[in-house]
């Protein structure tokens, strides 16, 4: 499966990050590489094997729906860009 | 002082022969005068660290060490430490300082162990060489030319450089074992779930594995007693009982069964490298241990397996960093759209976005069978290759990397030809078995220098304690582990 410069434009718009025109051909050989190199996967005959998640057999663990964790909201917030009265500050995106 | 081991660095610290206060800043010294070369270390913190030292000194004195109380170790700068600027060798928490400690933090606290600083890394562990990081390439003592391997090349590179006395790592798919080769250090990684990832910045969360990186097998174990254990923060720690990690450093080798992969002894493995590994094993053979030639059918396979899972995981783990609630956020944007998609090109380097995007691409609607679960069912069939494997043997051993450090800017722009430097690691991470790599010998490069060369031993499940033991063995037969780089004084 080969790569166009659209499907590069499309996957840097669903990961969120900006590919300016005078890149997208580098990222492109770039990214054709890789996808080349995942490709030989596709000669494997997987026939009936479960996939494998994780390598020990181990279940999510659960436990007592109560109050753990304390307020540090101040310490979080004192490395984020931007706060106001307590609050996450984002670009307006509601009208 | 700078080449004892840590048991020696104990005994000298108890009989007051040196008090921690001296001897952190006797590294504190070698890391001002060494570091600005070597550029193993993104963040020091000498007020911190002696603190800690005092700290240590006053517990000592009143009889409450512990065997690293007092002891100076280097933190990779994936681990969260309060208070600590932490960085994961990324423009995007350049400016992060953690405001909590991850779990491995935590245990070296409680230890009385001393932060000497948060050691240089490839950019959220995605490299094998150091140069990703945003804070500097990182240079090997060894050759200063070269690379100390990667991710975890500044633990590398400060402990071959007698910048620390131990150092800790992290290991998605060679991060610690093929650093350890390329600086002539030993490195465990050990079985996924032993140590916790509390804190630990997520890579690929399924492969990820904190583990020691040190002068010796020994050192390695008492680092290891006080890095594993449960922690119920992590969802993947396995409730197991605290191990003595020393416990079979004494065993002794003979009737041990030694399986050698022919997989790892065919194309790609470079002459040089092949010898000293040959020659190990041969040692082995010496000292008690049979050897039988194994298969693991599916090696090769492991590298498009791991280029897969790692970055899809990557790709979802890496969307937290959207500049709002830590970390970079671009300084000019439109909207919201437009903020997360140019803070996350200015933030993440060349190599990351990369890795995002093979991940993002492979997760997109209409491709996830043909890669995701297909790479999946690949690494099972892998996992069963090791189980086939321990059937016939107690360890398996080969080489750790394919060759011995290569020189910095010579795989750097061709992603393809970095990742087969993992050849050897990546299979262990995916059946999560514990990997770890000894200095074996040297290869002569070209200009004369001499460059480490790593065996790697592998293990089965929860076998540490025993591949230390085997480590260990071959330490007190051979002194590969205790030699210098010339340029170090």
């Amino acid at each position: 499966m080969s790569l166009t410069t659209d499907d590069v434009k499309r996957i840097a718009h669903l990961a969120r990050i900006e590919v300016g025109e005078d890149e997208v051909q580098a990222t492109l050989d770039k990214l054709s590489g890789i996808i080349g190199l995942i490709e030989e996967m596709q000669a494997v005959n997987t026939d009936g094997i479960t996939p494998m998640s994780h390598s020990q057999d181990v279940v999510q663990r659960l436990r007592e729906d109560v109050v753990t964790e304390t307020d540090q909201r101040a310490l979080f917030q004192s490395i984020a860009p931007a706060v106001e009265n307590g609050l996450y500050l984002v670009p307006k995106v509601i009208e | 002082m700078i080449n004892a081991s840590l048991k020696q660095l104990a005994a000298k610290l108890a009989s007051k022969e040196i008090s921690s206060v001296e001897l952190t800043q006797i590294f504190l010294d070698r890391i001002e005068r060494l570091n600005p070369e070597i550029n193993a270390y993104i963040t020091l913190d000498a007020g911190k660290s002696l603190a800690q030292a005092r700290l240590a000194d006053q517990r000592i004195a009143a009889g409450g060490a512990s065997p690293l109380t007092g002891i100076p170790i280097a933190q990779k700068d994936i681990f969260c430490a309060k208070g600590w600027r932490t960085t994961c060798g990324s423009n995007m928490l350049g400016n992060f300082v953690a405001p909590y400690d991850a779990h491995v933090i935590e245990q070296f606290d409680l230890a009385g162990a001393v932060n000497l600083g948060k050691t240089n890394m490839d950019e959220f562990a995605m490299g094998s060489s150091n140069e990703t990081s945003f804070f500097g390439k990182v240079q090997n003592p060894w050759d200063r030319a070269r690379v100390p391997g990667g991710s975890s090349g500044g633990s590398a590179a400060a402990v071959a450089a007698r910048l620390a006395p131990a150092a800790t790592g992290t290991d998605t798919g060679g991060s610690i074992r093929q650093p350890a080769s390329l600086c002539g250090l030993s490195g465990l990684k050990p079985t996924y779930g032993v140590c916790s990832r509390y804190g630990m910045i997520a890579f690929a969360s399924s492969l990820d594995q904190a583990g020691p990186m040190a002068k010796s097998a020994e050192d390695l174990a008492l680092m290891m007693n006080v890095m594993a254990g449960f922690d119920h923060r992590d969802s993947t720690s396995l409730p197991r009982d605290k191990e003595d990690y020393t416990r079979d450093l004494e065993l002794p080798l003979a009737g041990l069964k030694i399986g050698l992969p022919r997989e790892y002894f065919a194309e790609g493995l470079s002459a040089d490298v092949a010898k000293v590994v040959q020659d190990a094993i041969a040692q082995y053979r010496k000292l008690g241990a049979e050897t039988v030639d194994i298969s693991l059918p599916n090696t090769r396979l492991s590298i498009p397996v791991y280029y897969v899972l790692a970055p899809a995981e990557a790709s979802s783990n890496l969307s937290r960093f959207d500049g709002v609630r830590y970390g970079h956020r671009a300084p000019e944007y439109d909207d919201l759209l437009d903020m997360y998609c140019k803070t996350r090109a200015q933030g993440f380097g060349a190599e990351v976005k990369r890795r995002i995007m093979v991940g993002t691409y492979v997760l997109s609607a209409g491709y996830y069978d043909a890669y995701y679960l297909k790479a999946q069912k690949i690494r099972r069939l892998i996992a069963q290759d090791f189980e086939a494997a321990f059937k016939q043997c107690d360890v398996i051993m080969g080489p750790a990397a394919p060759g011995t450090a290569f020189k910095t800017g010579e795989k750097s722009n061709d992603p393809v030809a970095m990742y087969l430097e993992d050849l050897y690691t990546i299979a262990v991470n995916l059946a999560g078995l514990p990997g770890m790599s000894i200095p074996a010998g040297f290869a002569q490069a070209a200009n004369g220098k001499s460059l480490p060369v790593g065996l790697q031993i592998i293990g089965n499940y929860f076998s540490e304690s025993r591949m230390l033991g085997i480590g260990h063995a071959y330490q007190q037969a051979t002194d590969w582990h205790l030699q210098l780089p010339d340029s170090i004084e």
